[in-house]
């Protein structure tokens, strides 16, 4: 029944020749994941794929605050189409779920009321000189991921799954809600049952949770994260997204959009550190990955090189469950093997709570 | 009757999001920000299709409109296909262009908003860069994040070979060109002009309040101070 209800939301993917739009949030987080996605696209894949330094934000964090009004957010979209025109590519990638929200409502929006489309032509072509095509395709990033989960599979060296019991990994999948909520077409799965990410776990042997709140909102509520006065809102949702997924006990949490990897990693660290309560086994937080992270393991990359030394819960449960050789004492190092020290210890990491959180510094 | 509302259509998410509503509540019932905060967007969507210009009046000098984090989990769910979360983004942007979200401590933090996320556009081409979450603003990011923060050019160094520097990867300097080409942007598509109206009814108010107008010092408190927490 699930599946069948799966399968009547999919779309065109394109096979290659992608433009690519960096995430705001991902190159502050997640800069290997952008990179690894770029290195399993051109290297792995053997795929066409532009990242061009002209593009920029498309303001959705400003736009979602409401400081960045439409007629605004359309004319910077419009100048990222001229861009991607301009380069000779009619596919377009982006790695940002907001952004990918913003992407399908402007091209929705200007379908539905012609007049924006128009305006917005006017406007970019005053402020720039610019023209746009619209593109052909629109994907985010791990609709790519998911549409060669088959091929990535075949080159994987490890599965996901527990090295010394042989059972697959118990994987927490949440989806940003920008990714088919606004436009249940626009993504694998529709709203209900997205598969986008439960068909790269499938593939390559875990087992996706479900629990009550997997579809809840992370909790970034922009301006209720942005604002510092309003952050309750913020790790209050995700603490019930977190106490629902608990009793099932999962390996690690794997998210496709850059703030919630962000918040049920660094809220995890945040109940930690006020109420000394931890989600994962011994003690410690839930790994939260990237998709890109999880291929990237797959496939055999480098933990640090995939920059999960960057996450606050530390990983290295999960990569002695998953059996992945790394080098602990490489963790912390700057550019060239430098030694630059390393962050203090955190109750979320098994150190002991020897402090109360002082939410208003 | 209807000045406001005629005023909201004039709005095309307002258009594709409010049909009409028949009060079901199921956008309240998936709702976070109805979890967390003393909060209905059943009644709001149900205000302005009332049209009634007092009480829409009322929603746009108050807290209760921005409660919502826009993470349109309403849209899907709505049995008529109205989008609750729409119907807030039109709601605050007509309460900013009247100068209507100052009367509110939720509505006077887009002044902090602009000045952070606004401003940080124009000045780099992204809404967030590293040395714009600085720990003490944020000490929900961790241990971790303050040794990024504190070793930023090798932390990141190790991922991008253009960390603040012209070039093509992660956190590169974007050219003079493009920046100018979104500065423009922002000026002939409203973008700058909602940006001086939010300072110049944040002037009026801190002035009102008090201050010696839009100071950094009203600009923080308008970013640290909740009501919530003051007990008596």
């Amino acid at each position: 029944m699930r599946r069948a209800t799966w399968s009547e939301y999919q779309k065109d993917i394109a096979d290659d020749k992608y433009y690519y739009a960096r995430s705001c949030i991902r190159q502050n987080f997640f800069p290997g994941s952008e990179r690894a996605f770029l290195n399993i696209l051109s290297k792995d894949l053997g795929k066409d794929i532009l990242d061009d330094p002209a593009h920029s934000s498309c303001t959705g964090i400003g736009y979602h605050s409401d400081i960045v009004p439409l007629e605004t957010i359309m004319t910077v979209v419009a100048r990222q189409f001229s861009l991607m025109n301009e380069a000779g590519y009619e596919n377009f990638v982006t790695s940002c779920i907001t952004s990918f929200g913003i992407y399908t409502e402007v091209l929705a929006t200007w379908e539905e009321f012609p007049e924006t489309e128009e305006k917005t032509r006017e406007n970019l072509y005053k402020a720039t000189g610019r023209e746009f095509t619209k593109p052909k395709s629109l994907a985010h990033t791990s609709d790519i991921i998911f549409h060669f989960r088959d091929l990535i599979a075949d080159k994987a060296v490890r599965r996901l799954v527990n090295r010394a019991t042989g059972e697959p990994l118990k994987v927490v999948e949440h989806i940003g809600c920008h990714y088919a909520k606004i436009f249940p077409k626009s993504g694998i799965g529709g709203s209900e049952f997205p598969y986008v990410l439960a068909g790269m776990v499938d593939s390559w042997g875990g087992e996706c949770v479900d629990y009550p709140e997997r579809r809840h909102c992370c909790g970034f509520g922009f301006r209720n994260y942005l604002v510092q006065a309003n952050r309750g809102y913020s790790i209050a949702n995700s603490h019930k997204k977190l106490e629902s997924m608990a009793p099932y006990h999962p390996d690690f949490i794997v998210a496709n959009c850059p703030g919630c990897t962000m918040f049920l990693d660094k809220w995890q660290y945040t109940i930690a550190e006020m109420d000394g309560r931890t989600y994962g086994e011994n003690g410690h937080g839930i790994p939260v990955l990237t998709y890109e992270e999880m291929a990237g393991l797959v496939l055999g990359y480098d933990p640090w090189e995939l920059g999960m030394q960057m996450h606050q819960v530390d990983v290295e449960p999960l990569l002695d469950k998953m059996g992945v050789d790394y080098d602990p004492s490489a963790k912390y190092l700057g550019r060239n093997g430098k030694y630059i020290g390393k962050p203090e210890a955190a109750v979320v990491n098994g150190c002991s709570q020897d402090f109360i959180y002082d939410i208003k510094v | 009757m209807g000045k406001y509302f005629d005023m909201l259509m004039e709005d095309v998410r307002l258009r594709e999001g409010l049909k009409s509503c028949m009060n079901c509540g199921v956008c309240t019932g998936v709702c976070p920000a109805a979890e967390f905060y003393n909060y209905d967007p059943r009644q709001i969507v149900n205000i302005v299709q009332t049209r009634d210009d007092d009480q829409i009046e009322e929603l746009l000098r108050s807290d209760t409109i921005w409660f919502c984090g826009e993470c349109m989990s309403c849209r899907p769910r709505c049995p008529r296909g109205n989008t609750p979360g729409y119907v807030i983004q039109a709601l605050r942007t007509l309460s900013q262009k009247l100068g209507f979200f100052v009367e509110s401590e939720k509505g006077r933090q887009q002044l902090a908003l602009k000045r952070t996320i606004g401003e940080n556009i124009l000045r780099t081409g992204y809404c967030l860069v590293p040395k714009l979450i600085a720990p003490e603003l944020h000490p929900e990011q961790g241990t971790v994040w303050r040794w990024i923060y504190d070793h930023d050019e090798e932390v990141y160094g190790r991922f991008t070979p253009v960390y603040n520097r012209e070039g093509a990867g992660a956190l590169r300097r974007i050219d003079d060109k493009s920046l100018d080409e979104i500065r423009r942007i922002f000026d002939v598509s409203g973008g700058t002009a909602m940006f001086e109206t939010i300072e110049r009814h944040s002037d009026r108010k801190a002035r009102e309040m008090g201050y010696d107008g839009a100071t950094q010092e009203y600009m923080m408190r308008t970013f640290t101070y909740n009501s919530d927490n003051e007990h008596d």
